[in-house]
């Protein structure tokens, strides 16, 4: 029968060699332990306090998600498939190191087809692990992306935990070669190596003195690789698992971390790291610096100075940087960083251990608006929202000037009750580029018979992007006169076009009791699920779909519009970049606003180009009036003008009605 | 009191100032109501040539070293001595950096009336234009010696100008010493950068451009025309032109033979700058910017969506 | 440490469209949004600026009107010491000579080293305050001005000519200048720190003695001007546009 044998090959004259291999673990991970100590202890010696402690189970459930299942890591093929090969193999050599402490000092169980079946399964993963690392050392040392570190730290931890598990593998095939069970082909790794040794004709004697060197060169690789962990790239296994523990969970993607307060209500600005969160300087450590938030961020790719990595880094560096906190803003990182950020979320969407960039940036511009250090033309946004509630400058009483040709009358929700408030808009309201289209969806209203209203003068703009910008002052003002002037208001729903309304009405705005607040995709969607809207024309388009950030990856709605534009008898060829990954247009968080700086290729370029390569595709449909702004320049700056046409989701339903 | 209209002479560095004999020619109009004379007032040392060119009955003269570049102090006191003295029907002045700061102390030393950015004088009314060009105010000559500033818009400047030098009249400045305005020098402005007044083709562009970038826009347009970029205060407030590049009341004053104005409301202070041109072409989204009124041609449009089919044909019309 | 006082006032912002009162003699005031006159903004810039430059002490004076207590605040969060707001029936016939007569007297008690004010407003029919504040005071006044340096009790000032043309002059303090232009454009300050001033600040409001409009001239009439445009419009889609732009370029000798 199948036995496991303890120590197999250990000297006799040794005595107990459990007693030196758990004194070397035991000192090992006790050296880890304080290391790890005192890199962990300034997140909270130097940062704010934060309550995460709430809802246990969710966070133990992120934990088995992200850390353990790794659902984010496997969103990329290649680096998903490799990740996971190394680091599923590693949790199957735990455990399997764990039963055997478990067979050896409490409860023996490993023997008969147990044994057998143990001894396979780590033997699989000790193959699987080493196709992992092959994909790794392909991947850093041949295929080199642009979006990784290509630090010598690296090097030696990929070594180190090759040498373990070649160590393991070189140990239990020196032992098949001595003993040659029966079934040592169920361990099909080390009796192929067993095979090499035999064929070496070598005695049992030699096999057996090779055996014992190797296991206490694994054994000590093990103990430096622990206490090496904290300071390489290893501690992202403590750091990332806790990191998704401590990962946002009292609130929707969509609504910003409130701006900090000292416990006297006082407002924080932050300058310095102990302005931060805990949690936000756990951010740095845990960041893998796998580079997947560069790839996936629009600004990044526009070529402004702006990573989202870099930036965390720079937060790592920062905190455990010797003598004194820098200032972060300018010091640590430079202004146009932290004003590149379009807030498209991509980067949170695609972090692997959860790091809530977009929170730290907004702090970070929070402190440069109430310096005053920004941009003339941002000034001058900011300025005219404060003064008439737009960024266009303009008197509140043209605001529904587009309504002036609207017959009949377009209601007044403040005078008369509605059933859907519509909640235009700044874009929509004063952009002339986009007067016609709004007067459309007016007249796709009329025509399906909704009973809707507007505010006329007594809207303002929603505030999404100015709480984005970092003039929370301002933004609570905006909100403050919105919900007066909606309390004014008689309705069932609110109903807008543009996503960064509806975010910041949907998430960020004081509950508003039974009243939801719908894009228009989704209104239009249940109108024609209900039967309401009849589309009698098929127009037979091959078109394709661009996801607004702030509808698909802030709130998930991607079907809604996609069903509405499949209903009008288009076709929809999804870009490579589809759905949470869509590519930003670049206009979000107040870019719009703001002077452009030198770019390489605008996102919304990039975009056009991306669309372009979609074979018979002739419609570029948006859901957005930022993105018909943004999309009709780029179309023309990409000289793409005549191959492709942008137009909104409620021109295709106009047409098909 | 005389019914003679008084107008203070304009000179800057031996030129005198197109807004003298601008409002030479609303002291004439206005004249012709009170039935007095023109009389020119000039301040100077030995710039007694400079009556030469004036459009007035006669020119008092007062030379002093003190009033050889102009000061407020030192105007002051002397176009206040001489007021006392002669008790004009009314004394204009340009509602510029020189006579804005005359004409107001001077109505508050010697109490008298002042109505200021007056742009036309006919039949005894005085019509103001006021907030932005978007208010006429219409007043008239108060019983005493009235103030009035002159802005551009109402007159030409050739109405002002004389073949015929006039009778140059001297009298004698008050004591003017502890004076508490100097000038220590001038500082000219940027050299290097080309000189708008002389352009015959200018794009000028305003706040409705809205952000620096599209100055670029305008300079491509400006390529293809052979002219250059200028631009009213706002841009170049915000840094985005250098000041040689502004038209209007303390930047340059143009007449190229066409002027596009993109983005520009028409606020008189830059009106000033460009009334003379021989074409206007305005572009603005707004129907009632006041740009219109003065402007040849207007296009009621948003420059963001005009410029790229603008560039386009322009090329081609270049090119063709 | 010079003591500054700006002297500021809201004016018919030309955003709106203006209309004229039923009399027919002055602005509809019912219709009227009221904003600070930009060029007394810059005032307040150079005065802020010279604080942080070489310490002293920035008084801000405004009548009252609609939206003041708003832009004092504002002024408090730039950095302004003290905010005072001037109250009296200003509704009607306040003209400038009035407002700088109540000005010159609200100033007066704080022995300015220096009076900045705007160099005009759009709503001036009077002339700008900023002379006739000088003169009530008895103190030099220079406008036009776009850059203040102080020596001694002396202020170095530019004053701007026509033309991009500089005047270096020499005024001695204390006087009143009119600024043209502040060495920096106005500063944008957060809402939040303006909110806090709200809490934390005070305007001193002081009651005008006695509003003598004297020396300032009265509209008999105002109106708006004549609809009768000289521009030929050119309509059409933009392609339209642009080719009889095209075709104007050709004819006035551009292309």
């Amino acid at each position: 029968m199948p036995e496991r044998l303890n120590y197999w090959g250990i000297p006799h004259t040794w005595g107990k060699p459990e007693l030196y291999v758990y004194t070397i673990m035991f000192l090992a991970a006790a050296i880890m332990l304080f290391r790890f100590y005192r890199q962990a202890s300034p997140w909270w010696r130097i940062g704010r306090s934060e309550p995460r402690w709430d809802k246990l189970h969710l966070r133990v459930w992120r934990v088995i998600q992200y850390a353990i299942i790794q659902t984010r890591v496997l969103r990329q093929r290649y680096p998903g498939l490799m990740h996971v090969a190394i680091a599923w193999s590693f949790f199957v050599f735990f455990l399997g190191t764990a039963l055997a402490t478990v067979h050896d000092h409490f409860f023996e169980f490993l023997y008969g087809n147990t044994l057998v079946i143990y001894k396979f399964t780590l033997d699989v993963f000790t193959i699987i692990f080493i196709i992992g690392a092959g994909m790794a050392i392909y991947r850093r040392y041949a295929q080199k992306p642009e979006r990784l570190t290509l630090e010598p730290g690296f090097t030696w931890t990929l070594s180190l935990i090759v040498i373990i598990v070649l160590g393991g593998l070189g140990t239990e095939s020196l032992r098949l070669a001595v003993e040659r069970p029966d079934w040592g082909a169920w361990s099909p790794a080390g009796w192929l190596l067993a095979q090499l040794w035999i064929s070496t004709g070598a005695s049992e004697t030699t096999l057996t003195n090779w055996h014992l060197g190797i296991w206490i060169f694994h054994l000590l690789t093990v103990a430096v690789t622990l206490i090496t962990l904290p300071t390489g790239t290893l501690l992202h296994t403590l750091t990332g698992p806790l990191n998704a523990f401590f990962s946002k969970l009292d609130r929707p993607m969509g609504a910003l971390a409130p701006a900090a307060e000292t416990a006297e209500g006082k407002p924080i600005f932050v300058s310095k790291l102990s302005d931060l969160t805990w949690k936000q300087l756990l951010d740095g450590d845990a960041c893998t610096e796998c580079g997947r938030c560069q790839d996936a961020c629009p600004a990044f790719g526009a070529g402004t100075p702006l990573s989202p990595k870099k930036l965390i880094l720079s937060l790592r560096d920062a905190l455990h940087h010797n003598g004194g906190q820098p200032n972060l803003v300018g010091e640590a990182i430079p202004e146009e960083v932290l004003w590149s950020c379009t807030t498209c979320g991509a980067c949170i969407q695609e972090c692997p251990v959860l790091i809530e960039h977009i929170d730290t940036i907004v702090d970070l511009r929070r402190t440069m608006v109430i310096e005053g250090m920004i941009d003339a033309e941002l000034q001058d946004a900011l300025t005219n929202l404060g003064r008439y509630g737009n960024s266009f400058g303009q008197s509140e009483r043209m605001r529904a000037r587009w309504s002036k040709e609207i017959e009949p009358k377009v209601k007044d929700a403040g005078k008369e009750a509605v059933e859907y408030l519509w909640f235009v808009g700044d874009y929509a309201s004063y952009s002339p580029t986009l007067t016609e289209i709004t007067q459309r969806t007016a007249e796709v209203f009329q025509k399906i018979g909704l009973d809707f209203g507007i505010m006329y003068k007594g809207e303002n703009h929603a505030g999404n992007d100015v709480r984005r910008v970092g003039e929370e002052g301002l933004f609570e003002m905006l909100v403050e006169k919105n919900v007066k002037a909606m309390s004014r208001c008689d309705y069932q729903s609110i109903v807008t076009t543009d996503p960064h309304t509806y975010n910041t009405l949907k998430n960020e705005y004081p509950p508003n009791g039974e009243q939801p607040v719908l894009h228009y995709s989704e209104l239009l969607d249940q109108l024609i699920a209900s039967g309401k809207l009849k589309l009698s024309n098929k127009l037979g388009y091959k078109v394709t779909y661009h996801d607004p950030c702030y509808l698909g990856r802030y709130n998930g709605v991607y079907d809604a519009p996609r069903r509405v534009i499949e209903a009008t008898g288009c076709e929809i060829v999804e870009m490579p970049r589809n759905r949470d990954c869509a590519l930003c247009c670049g206009a979000g968080g107040g870019r719009i606003w703001m002077e452009e700086g030198e770019v390489n290729e605008r996102p919304s370029e990039s975009r056009i180009r991306e669309a372009v390569q979609l074979k018979g595709v002739t419609d570029f449909i948006v859901a957005c009036p930022k993105d018909i702004t943004m999309y009709r320049d780029a179309v023309k700056t990409t000289g793409e003008e005549n191959n492709l046409v942008i137009k909104d989701l409620i021109e295709l339903v106009y047409e098909a009605l | 009191m005389n019914q003679d209209i008084y107008v203070i002479i304009e000179h800057l560095q031996g030129q005198v100032a197109d807004i003298s004999y601008i409002t030479l020619a609303a002291a004439r109009d206005l004249a012709q109501e009170t039935g007095g004379k023109v009389l020119g007032v000039l301040l100077g040392q030995n710039a007694q040539e400079l009556a030469s060119t004036l459009a007035a009955d006669s020119i008092l003269y007062a030379d002093h070293p003190a009033l050889a570049e102009f000061t407020s102090d030192a105007y002051q006191k002397t176009v206040a001595s001489l007021i006392g003295e002669n008790e004009p029907r009314a004394v204009l002045f340009g509602n510029t950096s020189i006579g804005a700061d005359v004409a107001s102390v001077l109505s508050a030393r010697l109490s008298l009336p002042l109505v200021s950015s007056c742009v036309k004088t006919s039949g005894g009314k005085l019509t103001s234009q006021i907030c932005g060009g978007k208010i006429m105010a219409e007043s008239e000559l108060a019983e005493t010696t009235t103030l009035i500033t002159v802005i551009p818009g109402g007159y030409k400047p050739e109405s002002g100008q004389s073949e015929t030098a006039p009778e140059v009249i001297l009298f004698d400045a008050p004591a003017l010493d502890d004076l508490r305005v100097t000038l220590k020098g001038y500082i000219e402005p940027e050299a290097g950068d080309v000189d708008i007044s002389k352009e015959s083709i200018l794009i000028a562009i305003g706040r409705g451009i809205q952000t620096e970038d599209n100055i670029e826009l305008a300079e491509e347009l400006a390529k293809f025309l052979g002219g250059t970029v200028c631009s009213s205060r706002p841009i170049v407030d915000q840094g985005w032109l250098p000041t040689s590049r502004l038209v209007g009341k303390s930047g340059q004053t143009v007449k190229p033979k066409l002027y596009l104005a993109l983005g520009i409301s028409g606020a008189p202070e830059h009106v000033e700058g460009m009334a003379e041109s021989e074409v206007i072409v305005a572009v603005n989204m707004d129907p009632n910017a006041p740009i219109f009124d003065i402007a040849t041609y207007g296009v009621e449009f948003d420059f963001f969506d005009l410029i790229d089919p603008l560039l386009e044909q322009v090329e081609e019309a270049k090119e063709g | 440490m010079a003591k500054i006082v700006a002297i500021v006032k809201m004016v018919p912002d030309l955003v709106e469209e203006l209309e004229i009162n039923e009399a027919g003699t002055g602005l509809d005031r019912d219709w009227l949004r009221l904003i600070i006159n930009e060029f007394d903004n810059h005032a307040i810039e150079q005065a802020i600026l010279l604080k942080e430059r070489d310490a002293g002490e920035v008084t801000v004076i405004a009548p009252d009107a609609e939206g003041v207590e708003d832009m004092l605040f504002t002024t408090a969060a730039k950095g302004a010491d003290r905010m005072i707001k001037l109250a009296g029936d200003l509704e009607e016939g306040a003209n400038n000579h009035a407002l700088a007569r109540a000005f010159a007297e609200a100033a007066k008690p704080y022995q300015p080293d220096l009076i900045l004010t705007g160099v005009q407003a759009n709503d001036d029919l009077d002339g700008p305050v900023g002379p006739l504040v000088a003169e009530y005071l008895g103190m030099p006044y220079v406008g036009y001005i776009s850059g203040v340096t102080i020596e001694g009790n002396k202020a170095i000032v530019r004053k701007e000519y026509p033309g991009g043309l500089i005047g270096e002059m020499e005024v001695t303090l204390p006087a009143v200048l009119g600024i043209q232009a502040g060495e920096e454009p106005p500063r944008y300050v957060a809402i939040s720190k303006v909110r806090q001033m709200m809490k934390t600040a005070e305007i001193d409001e002081q009651e005008i003695s006695e509003l003598n409009p004297n020396g300032g001239v009265i509209a008999k009439r105002m109106y708006l001007p004549e609809a009768a445009k000289r521009a030929e419009m050119i309509e059409g889609d933009e392609e339209e546009i642009a080719a009889k732009l095209v075709a104007i370029f050709k004819k006035a000798g551009a292309l």
